[in-house]
């Protein structure tokens, strides 16, 4: 069935994009993350205008981190002022990017700028992941080797002002970090129309010292009004949010990350981390390759913006 | 004096304007003059009709053609070339376009370069690069000529424009038929339609119509509001993101709860 996008002046296939949402809602139920980093570039692939599909992306991530953190909110699994404080740097964050984005469709340089942070994020952030749950998962078969890990790690960053009590993460830290953890993924959000969970859970880990079982809830927490504000934003100053395109997106999203999360029920958590890394790195090698690789088209046409 | 002139104006003035004008004329119309672009829409055909007239018989020779030619809404347009920087593909180079057609099909009853001299081809700018404007392009990057013609391989290539030869259907030299087809990822406003008559190459006459492209229905409603109210359009776009993702989180556990 074709159906035509108003926004992006374009007749699509209804069911293909029903299918890519479906698709990628199930591996984000599976494994946990709001899976924009996956839609966006599917859409740049069918063919979607980079700036329609970052902006799109951004709200059929609102949906999907709705879903997910219903179910995290009942477990109590969410840092409501943590999650507060990431969102008021991820505000700041996403304002300065989409400045950015701006200044780079200017330049002609935005999707070699939007691939370029793919390559480089989905990239590193990927093989982190897949060294520490290989790692994990030699030792989860060692017998008795159960992975020591401490509560408290003291650092630097323990000893900036502003601290402040964060209650549901047990944690006794300055406001600056989160701030910072937050601009940062936000401004990742605006260009590349991705919630960011990918960045944010590893940097609640490591860099915040956050105990995992809040991670995942305050991570979806903070990417509602993150990738929220971002739609508003895109839809307000250069009219590229699709609506009919989104809600096809979502409708396929949500069944399939309900899906997803029942599989992710059967699968243990070594290999789901594993499993989620290698379809990181895949997609960042083949955003890399396209950069590197020969286009068979050198030239590209695009419009003015009056 | 004064009236025998004007008189003599009268009579004579109608004859010349007579003579000056073509011996044979286009008579056409259109099977439909507005296309409506809906949700479900997936490309237009549109039927282009028409009869040669003229008041002495058919003279035979030279041959006639009908050209015609179907023109989107231009715009102008930035082409960009990619060059290798560091091992990465990066736009480089880049020309600007004042005006190029977002769609343009020539349709003709035979062969172009027999229905049309160049001459006249650069007079009533029928064929694309007629079309094109890009004045000024030689000094913004090298090789400018390859850009404009990486253009029009685009676009050919994804059916934008077209050149049909031969798909006009003249009969008994006097009626004439054409089919064009709109694509699907069609451009809002007015498309133009220019008809041509050529003998031995010169246009004895141009006949020009416009067919009407607009969005309707939703599809009008919501690229208004994105348009007009984007905030409105925006909450709207985030309100239909949390109720769905909501009820599907509620309708599976209600389904697993039974």
């Amino acid at each position: 069935m074709q159906l035509y996008l108003p926004i992006a002046e374009a007749s699509v296939n209804a069911f293909l994009i029903l299918g890519i949402g479906g698709v990628v809602g199930f591996l984000s139920g599976l494994f946990g993350v709001g899976g924009g980093f996956l839609i966006t570039p599917l859409l740049f692939f069918i063919g979607v205008p980079p700036a329609i599909a970052v902006a799109t992306g951004a709200n059929q991530v609102v949906a999907s981190s709705i879903s997910g953190v219903l179910a995290q909110v009942k477990r109590k699994a969410v840092d409501f002022k943590m999650g507060g404080v990431l969102t008021a740097g991820g505000f700041a964050g996403s304002s300065i990017g989409g400045v950015v984005f701006d200044y780079m469709s200017r330049l002609g340089q935005i999707d070699v700028f939007v691939q370029l942070s793919y390559v480089v994020f989905l990239g590193g952030i990927g093989a982190l992941m897949f060294q520490e749950s290989l790692r994990a998962l030699l030792r989860a078969r060692r017998p008795g080797g159960a992975p020591i890990r401490r509560s408290h790690v003291h650092s630097w960053v323990h000893g900036l002002p502003l601290k402040t009590k964060f209650r549901a993460s047990g944690l006794y830290i300055s406001i600056l970090p989160p701030l910072a953890v937050g601009a940062a993924v936000g401004f990742l959000a605006a260009i590349m129309g991705v919630g960011g969970g990918f960045i944010m859970v590893p940097a609640m880990i490591y860099f915040l010292g956050m105990p995992t079982r809040v991670v995942v809830g305050t991570s979806l927490f903070q990417i509602i009004f993150v990738s929220g504000y971002t739609t508003l934003m895109h839809a307000m100053t250069h009219h590229t949010v699709d609506i009919v395109l989104a809600l096809l997106l979502i409708v396929g999203g949500v069944v399939g990350a309900q899906f997803g999360a029942q599989a992710g029920t059967k699968l243990k958590a070594e290999q789901m981390r594993i499993l989620l890394s290698l379809l990181v790195l895949g997609v960042a090698i083949k955003i890399g390759y396209d950069l590197v690789a020969t286009p068979a088209e050198l030239f590209n046409i695009s419009g003015v913006r009056s | 004096m004064n009236r025998v002139a004007l008189a003599l104006a009268l009579i004579v003035l109608p004859a010349i304007s007579q003579l000056a004008r073509a011996q044979e004329q286009i008579v056409a119309g259109l099977s439909q003059n507005h296309v409506q672009i809906t949700a479900n829409f997936d490309g237009s055909s549109i039927l282009i009709y028409g009869a040669v007239k003229r008041d002495t018989p058919d003279p035979g020779t030279p041959p006639l053609a009908v050209i015609i030619t179907t023109e989107g809404p231009s715009a102008a347009l930035t082409i960009r070339k990619k060059d290798r920087v560091v091992g990465i593909w990066l736009n480089r180079d880049s020309v600007n376009i004042d005006a190029a057609p977002s769609f343009y099909d020539v349709s003709t009853s035979m062969p172009l370069a027999e229905s049309l001299s160049e001459t006249d081809d650069l007079r009533f700018r029928v064929t694309l690069p007629h079309r094109i404007r890009a004045i000024g392009i030689t000094g913004e990057a090298a090789n400018s000529e390859d850009f404009v013609t990486a253009l029009m391989r685009i676009r050919t290539a994804q059916g934008r424009f077209r050149t049909e030869e031969n798909e006009v259907q003249l009969v008994q030299n006097t009626l004439f038929r054409a089919d064009v087809t709109l694509p699907s990822d069609l451009v809002e406003g007015n498309y133009k339609v220019r008809m041509f008559l050529t003998r031995g190459g010169h246009v004895v006459d141009q006949k020009d119509m416009t067919i009407f492209v607009r969005k309707a229905g939703l599809e009008r409603f919501l690229f208004n509001l994105a348009q007009e109210q984007p905030l409105i359009y925006g909450l709207i776009s985030l309100a239909i993101a949390v109720i769905a993702g909501w009820a599907a989180s509620a309708g599976f556990r209600w389904l697993r709860g039974r």
